[in-house]
C-alpha cells in the first residue's frame, strides 16, 4: 500500500513539475518582456532587474506617436485578413474534397500540399521578388497576401480535411434522402458542424500572416507590415523600444489564439462536438 | 401503391462484383427483409435503390416510375441508418422535421407531423433535446421517426437495430414492426441478424456473395432451404449436414441407418436436419457427445458423428454427459437433401 501510494504521489511530482516547467517556458519571457516594455530606458539598462513592472509608458507612447506606425498595422491587418478569407475559400473545399471524394493521385496531392512548405522562404524570396515586379504586384498588399496565403493554405487543407473527415458521411447521405441537394446538405448540416473548426483555421492563417516577418520585409517597401516595419525600424534602436516593439507584435497574436481558443481544440478534435 | 421492382441490377467496384444481376420485386406495403452476411451486397442494393450508390447496370422502379437516374431526394424514398445519422446540430423536433421543412410545408402542418409520428415513437419529452443528450435507443426513435415524417411511399433501413443493446433490440424490433404495419409503407430492411428477419419479414431474401440464394416466407426459408448455404446460415445452431450412400433405389445409408429419400440422383448427396427435429431413441443415428451445454429451456448437445459435427437441441431434463453416446431420431418429415456439388436442395417429389 505505501509503495503504491508513494509511486503515486512520485508520479504526481513529476507530473507538476511537467506542468510547471512548460508554463514557465512560455510565460517567463513573456513576462520580462511585458516588465522591459512598461521600464523606463534606465530601468531596462539596469542590472540586477525588477520583477516588478514600473508601470511606464513612455516606450509605448513613443511607438503609438511613430510615424508609419498605423499604416503599418493596417497594413498588417489587412494582409491578415485577405490571408485569411484566400485560404479558408481555397482551403476548406480542397479539404471538403480530400476526405469526401476518391479521386486519381489523392495521395501525391496531399504529399504535394506538405511539400509547399518544405522550402524555406529565403530560398523563394529572390525569384519571387522578380515576379512580382514583372506583374507589378509587388509592394502590394494583395501580393504580400498571396505569399501568406501560400503560407497558410497546406495548414487550412489538412485542417479542414480532418474536420470533415469527422463529420460520418451517413449525416450528408440522410440529409439528401431527406430532400437535399449536395449543396443544401452542405449548408444546412456540414457547413453548422464545422464552423467553429473553419472559425480556428481562419484565425490560424490570420495569426500565420500576422507573424510573417522574411517575405514582408523582402517584397514590400512602401506598404510595409508591422513585423517588417519594426524590423526595419528596430534594428538601429535603442534596448528599450525593442522591447516596446517585441510586446506590441506578441500581444495580439496571443490575444487571437486566447480569444478562440476553444475552437483551436475543437479543430485538434479535443473538445467534444 | 409503391411496388419496387428491381430489374438486373449489377454493381461492381473496380475488378470486383459486388452484385449479380439481381431481379427482385416487393409489393406494396410488404415488409421485405434482405438478410445475409457482412460483404454478400445486402448494403450495397439497399444504396442503390436510395440513390447514394449507382448501379452498373440495370433499373428500379418505384410505383411503376423508373427511379434509378433520379437523385435521392426525388425517389419517394426515406432511410433510416445505422449509426441513426441524427443531426447534432439540431433539436429532436428540428431533426424530425428538416426533410419537412426542405419541401417548405407551412409550419403547422410540420408541427403537426412531427408531433404525431413522435408521439408514435414515443418521443415528444425529447422534441427539445439535441443528439449528445440521447441514448442510443432514443437516437433510433428519432431516426426512425424523421424518416416516417415523410410519409416516404417506400422506407429503407440499413441495420437499424444493431448498435443497440440485446434487450433493447428485442423491444424495438416488436415496435418497429407495428409501426411499419400501421404507416402502410413498403419497407425494405438490411439485417445480418437471422432473428431479427425471421421475426419481421413478410417476406426474406437471403443474399449470399452477390446474389439472391432465396425468396420466400420466413418459415418456408427455416424449413425448406433452397441451397446449402441458406441452410447453414438460418437457424441457432445451424442445419446438420450427414453424407448418405444410396443402398437400393429411394433408400440412403446415413450414419448405419436408412432413411427413404430421392429416388434417382446422380452424384453425391447430403442428408439434412435441423437440431431440434432429434430426439432421443432407443435406435437412430449413434452420435458421440462431446460437448453439453444446457440453455435453460434446452439442451444443446454438440455431437460427432462418424467424424462430422453434429448439434442436437435436446429436452434440458435429459440427462446426459459428455462423452456418452446416444441414438438421435429425426423427424421424418423434417429430413432435407441436397446434391453436394451444387449445393441445391433435392426435391422429393
Amino acid at each position: 500500500m505505501a509503495d503504491i501510494s508513494q509511486s503515486r504521489s512520485s508520479g504526481r511530482f513529476v507530473y507538476m513539475s511537467g506542468v510547471v516547467l512548460l508554463c514557465a517556458w512560455v510565460l517567463v519571457p513573456l513576462y520580462f518582456l511585458l516588465i522591459n516594455t512598461l521600464s523606463s530606458p534606465e530601468a531596462v539598462n539596469a542590472f540586477p532587474k525588477s520583477f516588478i513592472p514600473e508601470f511606464d509608458l513612455g516606450s509605448l507612447t513613443f511607438f503609438a506617436n511613430f510615424a508609419g506606425m498605423l499604416s503599418a498595422l493596417k497594413n498588417s491587418i489587412f494582409v491578415a485578413a485577405i490571408t485569411m478569407i484566400l485560404s479558408i475559400v481555397l482551403g476548406a473545399p480542397a479539404g471538403y474534397a480530400l476526405s469526401r471524394f476518391e479521386f486519381r493521385g489523392k495521395e501525391t496531392f496531399r504529399f504535394l500540399i506538405l511539400l509547399t512548405r518544405a522550402f524555406p522562404l529565403p530560398l523563394l524570396a529572390l525569384p519571387l521578388a522578380v515576379m512580382f515586379i514583372r506583374t507589378g504586384i509587388d509592394d502590394t498588399i494583395f501580393g504580400l497576401a498571396l505569399i501568406h496565403t501560400t503560407l497558410a493554405l497546406p495548414f487550412s487543407v489538412l485542417i479542414t480535411f480532418s474536420l470533415f473527415s469527422g463529420i460520418p458521411i451517413e449525416l450528408e447521405e440522410a440529409a439528401w434522402t431527406l430532400g437535399c441537394t449536395r449543396l443544401t446538405a452542405f449548408t444546412k448540416v456540414i457547413l453548422p458542424l464545422v464552423l467553429p473548426g473553419i472559425t480556428a483555421s481562419a484565425i490560424f492563417a490570420f495569426v500565420i500572416s500576422w507573424n510573417e516577418v522574411f517575405a514582408a520585409a523582402v517584397l514590400t517597401i512602401e506598404n510595409r507590415t508591422l513585423t517588417a516595419f519594426l524590423l526595419q525600424n528596430l534594428d538601429t534602436s535603442p534596448l528599450h523600444l525593442k522591447f516596446a516593439g517585441g510586446f506590441i507584435l506578441v500581444v495580439p497574436a496571443l490575444v487571437f489564439i486566447f480569444a478562440v481558443r476553444k475552437y483551436l481544440f475543437a479543430m485538434w478534435g479535443i473538445a467534444n462536438r | 401503391m409503391a411496388e419496387i421492382e428491381i430489374k438486373n441490377i449489377a454493381k461492381s467496384f473496380g475488378n470486383y462484383q459486388a452484385l449479380h444481376n439481381i431481379n427482385l420485386t416487393i409489393h406494396d406495403q410488404e415488409f421485405m427483409v434482405l438478410l445475409g452476411a457482412s460483404g454478400c451486397g445486402k448494403s450495397t442494393l439497399l444504396r442503390i435503390i436510395a440513390g447514394l450508390e449507382t448501379a452498373t447496370s440495370g433499373e428500379v422502379w418505384i410505383g411503376g416510375r423508373r427511379i434509378d437516374h433520379l437523385s435521392p431526394k426525388d425517389r419517394g424514398i426515406a432511410m433510416v441508418f445505422q449509426n441513426y445519422a441524427v443531426f447534432p446540430h439540431l433539436t429532436v423536433f428540428e431533426n424530425i422535421g428538416f426533410g419537412l421543412r426542405m419541401q417548405k410545408l407551412p409550419n403547422a402542418e410540420v408541427e403537426r407531423r412531427v408531433h404525431r409520428t413522435a408521439e408514435l415513437m414515443h418521443i415528444e419529452q425529447l422534441l427539445k433535446r439535441y443528439s449528445g443528450e440521447l441514448s442510443g435507443g432514443q437516437r433510433q426513435r428519432v431516426a426512425v421517426a424523421r424518416a416516417l415524417a415523410m410519409e416516404p411511399d417506400v422506407i429503407l433501413m440499413d441495420e437499424p437495430l444493431s448498435n443497440l443493446d440485446a434487450l433493447l433490440r428485442m423491444e424495438m424490433r416488436a415496435e418497429l414492426k407495428g409501426v411499419l404495419a400501421e404507416s402502410k409503407t413498403t419497407a425494405i430492411y438490411v439485417t445480418h441478424d437471422q432473428v431479427e428477419a425471421m421475426s419481421m419479414a413478410d417476406r426474406i431474401s437471403v443474399m449470399h456473395q452477390g446474389r439472391i440464394a432465396q425468396n420466400s416466407s420466413p418459415v418456408e426459408v427455416y424449413r425448406n432451404p433452397s441451397e446449402k448455404f441458406v441452410a447453414g446460415f438460418i437457424g441457432n445452431p445451424p442445419m446438420n449436414f450427414l453424407p448418405a450412400t444410396e443402398v437400393s433405389k429411394g433408400q440412403w445409408s446415413v450414419a448405419g441407418c436408412q432413411f427413404s429419400g430421392p429416388e434417382a440422383h446422380s452424384g453425391a448427396i447430403d442428408f439434412a436436419i435441423r437440431p431440434e427435429d432429434l430426439s432421443p431413441a432407443d435406435t437412430g443415428i449413434a452420435a458421440i457427445a462431446k460437448v453439453v451445454e444446457p440453455l435453460g429451456a434446452h439442451l444443446l448437445v454438440t455431437c460427432d458423428v462418424e467424424g462430422h459435427l453434429f448439434r442436437a437441441v435436446l429436452d434440458s431434463d435429459l440427462a446426459l454427459r459428455a462423452g456418452d453416446t446416444i441414438h438421435l431420431a429425426p423427424q421424418q418429415d423434417r429430413i432435407r437433401w441436397f446434391d453436394q456439388n451444387t449445393t441445391q436442395a433435392i426435391c422429393l417429389s
